[in-house]
């Protein structure tokens, strides 16, 4: 009876180092390799369309919509102590260290991370992947590669784009609808926000979702069970995984970022 | 799609986000620069810091003339020496100066107030790596509840 509850534990925990250890061999295999960018920049460039351009529009809106409820928020609560003036450093410090890369990354991982998935699943399910192969073309140099570092680059920048809409949505509605003063928005916050404890650090924490998301949906869609259940099943993974992974690194992150 | 489109739109996709970053950047925080980017620093020793952190503002009159670098404790006397970073573009105060540490309102942020002094002959002007030496400590909330008890207690 417990032996055989402990023979479970042993087989999930087993299951699961060794994907990890499948994920990391992915991932080396695709990158240690001698650059050729002539062969490479034209995957790169097709891939970063489809996953940064096309995850534009979804980034544009839910920033402007965040900044906006944002400010919203905020200043029912900031001006019953009569502090509006403090509306646009609260807005953009809470862009710029947490939604910018937390929110960008979930809607990430739910607008690219899921399609990377299926993509390659669907790839693997068809024997396109094997057929590569066949033709000595490397399927980890040809399709993860780019695909990884597209995302890796991309997440980043929408990320910023993200942080900077919201900031000028907060603006919108602060400013322009509830009468907040408009000099005070942006001096209160150049005052609040510093260069490299603010900023860089927003940007360093996206670029860490960005490997996470990425590497896990190439990872998911690589090692899905190839049928039309098992590519449904790894794209439902990749989503929660990676959501999940995003809001713990987040929190270890904000811990020793902001903690001390 | 041809692949002339794809590196327009993706073009297009990398100089938003450089527009981006340029507005945080710029617009967003302050990159450390003020006026003319060139600063001196004067050194204050006070009994009591009560809440000043570095990077807090130096004000003249309500106008930031700089930011606090530091704060160290002196090893000899064991009382705290701020090391201020003040814009080039002051460089007038004479040794008669004083500093005080204030505070902006019932509840906000400490900030050095740094008044001016008078000058004659005999003032020098204060150079980089000078002491202020008129300076007045913040003032503590509990000390001054303390005093109050201490004399009603004594009256």
């Amino acid at each position: 009876m417990i032996v055989d509850k402990l023979q479970q534990l042993g087989q999930h925990s087993i299951a699961k180092i060794q994907g990890m250890g499948r994920a990391t061999l992915m991932l080396f295999g695709a990158l240690i390799a001698w650059p050729t960018p002539r062969k490479s920049f034209p995957l790169l460039l097709k891939q970063l369309y489809v996953v940064g351009v096309l995850s534009l529009l979804i980034i544009l809106v839910s920033g402007l919509f965040i900044g906006m409820v944002l400010a919203l928020q905020g200043y029912t609560v900031l001006s019953k102590f009569g502090a509006e003036q403090m509306l646009g450093p609260l807005v953009a410090l809470s862009l710029l260290r947490e939604l910018g890369p937390v929110v960008t990354a979930l809607l990430f991982a739910g607008r690219a991370g899921s399609a990377l998935t299926a993509e390659i699943g669907l790839m693997k399910a068809t024997e396109q992947l094997s057929g590569m192969e066949m033709m000595a073309v490397d399927p980890l140099r040809r399709i993860i590669a780019p695909r990884f570092w597209a995302g890796v680059i991309s997440m980043p920048l929408l990320a910023l784009i993200f942080t900077a809409v919201g900031i000028l949505g907060g603006h919108l509605v602060g400013v322009d609808w509830l009468g907040v003063d408009g000099g005070g928005y942006w001096s209160a916050m150049q005052a609040n926000v510093d260069f490299q404890q603010d900023i860089l650090n927003g940007v360093i924490k996206s670029v860490v979702f960005a490997l996470i998301v990425t590497w896990i949906a190439l990872h998911k869609g690589f090692d899905a069970v190839p049928t039309s259940e098992g590519i449904s099943q790894a794209t439902t993974q990749t989503v929660v995984t990676s959501s999940l992974a995003v809001l713990g690194f987040d929190f270890i992150l904000t811990a020793v970022m902001f903690g001390g | 799609m041809t692949s002339r489109r794809i590196e327009v739109l993706v073009g297009l996709f990398v100089a938003l986000a450089i527009a981006a970053f340029l507005l945080l950047s710029l617009k967003v925080a302050n990159s450390g620069m003020t006026g003319s980017g060139q600063t001196y620093m004067l050194y204050a020793k006070f009994e009591n810091i009560g809440g000043l952190k570095v990077r807090s503002p130096i004000k003249v009159g309500g106008v930031v003339v700089g930011r606090v670098r530091s704060i160290e404790l002196n090893t000899e006397e064991y009382s705290p020496v701020v090391a201020m970073e003040i814009d080039s573009q002051y460089n007038n105060f004479p040794e008669t100066s004083s500093v005080a540490i204030l505070t902006s309102g019932l509840l906000g942020e400490q900030y050095l107030g740094l008044q001016p002094g008078f000058v004659d002959e005999t003032v020098s002007i204060l150079k980089s790596g000078d002491y202020v030496e008129d300076t007045k400590s913040a003032i503590v909330l509990e000390e001054l509840i303390g005093q109050f008890l201490f004399n009603r207690g004594s009256n």
